[in-house]
């Protein structure tokens, strides 16, 4: 296993040649074909995270594909959010909460001593289950708030070709560009969503995080992010999670169901591709879920 | 438009299910008391400023504001180095004060995993409770009889210093815990260190509240006069040499208002009224420049 994960941090580096900044990550010779032949975009290994003496998730393996869509489901409390915010060491953020295992992303494994957590966040993108604009910026702003608070050095025009491209690559650009200007809290709960989406695809992450990001959103709005996510998985790996299981089915191409034991510790009880998982899951739990008798 | 809307709703509910008179009745008296009680304090402040205004309108005119204090026995003359050296004083000691409270406050809210934090604020709350004259005589001791050597309107403006620092401390603390925790994690999942969150994010969204801070602390250090007494002294001529004795208004105040003089008690009223306006433009100057916000 260890070897194993030694190989995937070694592909993975090797495919990570810094690209110009708008290339697609779709590898041409490899579409199509089974999922992981894609390359892997992150890589999990023995995850284990705890809220100071309480142990959220235990011993998490899994691998999620380049240029798809990944989702993660499960009733309440089995630690979905606790997993998704691992991969970009924000769990640590939560006072107290620390966690133990490998995370391969980009050819850096992201628990090992020597790595600085800023390095992984570089890395990856994160949407929020709540819309969270800054409010004290305008739209335009808030999309550059990632590349000035890394301190890219970019001219003026640099700057406004990539809060456009970014607004546009969240189909968002038709809606704001006429208020840039405006706070981007004057956006509806939706726009502010995609606001949120276009802000963390600024930077170019290679991986992006969706924490159940349109639970808080109605059905139209939804309805877009979901196309969005479909959209943007060809140029980014992205790793929903969701309370949604239609949602999940819908946008995801590989499905992970984690459940909490007796004792609280979430776990993962089955990994595949999405139609497998809703069609034929292999564990009986994920079948007693997806078919709605429990959860 | 309410008591419309009341009394329609009132027309078609049954006598039962209307609200009891008892109930009526109290309610009416509770917001009646509470009424009052807004209007009694409104009507202090009126009655005070009126009453300022009404005594130190007399004592104004061009010569209170260019002309230094005439010596006994004269009349005329004016205030103007009391008014350079309150505002030196809430300059200097600003200067000192506001950055110490703001990076205190900080401190305590942002990094209160450490076990330095509650030691912090315990001690900013033992200061704010120290009574201003016991900050006097330890500067006195400490600055005037010690390093200095005389009175000076530096050590005046250390003791206020002192005075500001845990007012600034403690406003801005409440102000940064009300920033919501998601915009910290959006910053940080952006890849931004830590510092860099706290300084462009956290403290502009923060930053109408951390200006009614230092203005609190101005304005509550503007209008000291015991610390003053021990160590800027007053001084009837002008002077803005910090090494040596200074003038302020609220020294200016006591000054002519135990004097025996019918012309300086005017010229007392006068110059509580300059303060109390000088104290208001502050206000109302720092206002305007926080108010400089995305709209």
């Amino acid at each position: 296993m260890v070897t194993e994960m030694a190989e995937t941090v070694q592909r993975a580096r090797g495919d990570e040649e810094p690209a110009a900044p708008d290339a697609p990550r779709r590898d041409p010779a490899t579409e199509g074909t089974a999922l992981p032949s894609r390359g892997i975009a992150v890589g999990v290994e023995g995850l284990s995270a705890f809220y100071g003496p309480h142990q959220a998730i235990a011993d998490i393996d899994l691998t999620f594909a380049k240029s798809t869509v990944s989702a993660i489901i499960g009733p309440s409390g089995c630690g979905k959010s606790t997993l998704l915010r691992c991969l970009n060491r924000m769990h640590e953020t939560t006072p107290g909460a620390h966690a133990t295992g490998r995370v391969a992303i980009g050819g850096v494994d992201a628990y090992a001593a020597h790595t600085d957590p800023v390095e992984i966040r570089s890395m990856v993108g994160m949407v929020f289950q709540k819309p969270n604009p800054f409010p004290m910026m305008s739209v335009y702003e808030n999309v550059a708030a990632g590349p000035r608070l890394r301190g890219w050095r970019m001219s003026r025009g640099q700057m406004d070709e990539l809060v456009e491209r970014n607004l546009r690559r969240a189909a968002l650009w038709d809606e704001v560009k006429d208020k840039l200007g405006r706070s981007g809290a004057a956006l509806s709960g939706g726009q502010q969503q995609r606001l949120c989406i276009a802000r963390a695809l600024a930077t170019d992450p290679a991986v992006l995080l969706m924490d159940e990001p349109a639970s808080a959103l109605d059905p139209i709005a939804t309805y877009r992010i979901e196309e969005l996510v479909r959209e943007l998985s060809r140029e980014v790996a992205i790793i929903i999670v969701t309370h949604n299981m239609q949602q999940a089915s819908r946008v995801s191409e590989q499905t992970a169901f984690m459940l909490a034991a007796e004792d609280g510790v979430g776990r993962l009880i089955e990994f595949g591709r999405t139609d497998q998982i809703f069609t034929t899951p292999k564990d009986e739990r994920t079948e007693a879920y997806i078919t709605g008798r429990f959860g | 438009m309410t008591v419309a809307v009341r009394s329609m709703a009132l027309a078609v509910v049954p006598a039962r299910h209307r609200v009891a008179p008892r109930r009526r009745i109290a309610e009416r008296l509770a917001v009646g008391l509470l009424a009052l009680a807004t209007l009694a304090a409104v009507a202090l402040l009126v009655i005070i400023l009126s009453y300022v205004v009404a005594r130190g309108l007399p004592a104004i005119d061009l010569a209170f504001f260019t002309q230094r204090p005439r010596p006994f026995g004269e009349v005329g003359g004016g205030v103007q180095p009391a008014i350079v050296g309150t505002v030196a004083l809430a300059a200097i000691s600003g200067a000192i004060a506001i950055p110490i409270g703001i990076a205190a406050a900080i401190f305590v809210v942002e990094y209160r995993t450490g076990r330095y934090a509650a030691p912090v604020r315990f001690a900013a709350e033992l200061i704010a409770g120290l009574p201003s004259i016991v900050i006097g005589v330890f500067v006195w001791a400490l600055l005037v009889r010690g390093l200095i050597g005389s009175f000076a309107g530096l050590a005046g403006a250390v003791a206020l210093a002192v005075i500001m620092v845990p007012i600034v401390a403690r406003t801005v603390e409440e102000v940064l815990r009300l920033v919501p925790m998601s915009l910290r994690e959006a910053a940080l999942a952006l890849g931004a260190p830590k510092w860099k969150v706290i300084l462009r994010v956290v403290l502009p969204t923060a930053r109408a509240g951390v200006v009614t801070a230092a203005v609190l602390a101005l304005a509550r250090s503007a209008g000291e006069t015991a610390p003053l007494l021990l160590t800027a002294l007053g001084n009837e001529f002008f002077s803005l040499d910090l090494l040596r004795p200074i003038d302020a208004l609220p020294l200016r105040i006591y000054r002519y208002a135990i004097s025996p003089y019918d012309d300086w008690h005017t010229k007392a009223w006068g110059a509580s009224l300059v303060l109390v306006v000088v104290i208001g433009l502050i206000a109302a100057l720092l206002r305007v420049v926080a108010r400089q916000r995305v709209r």
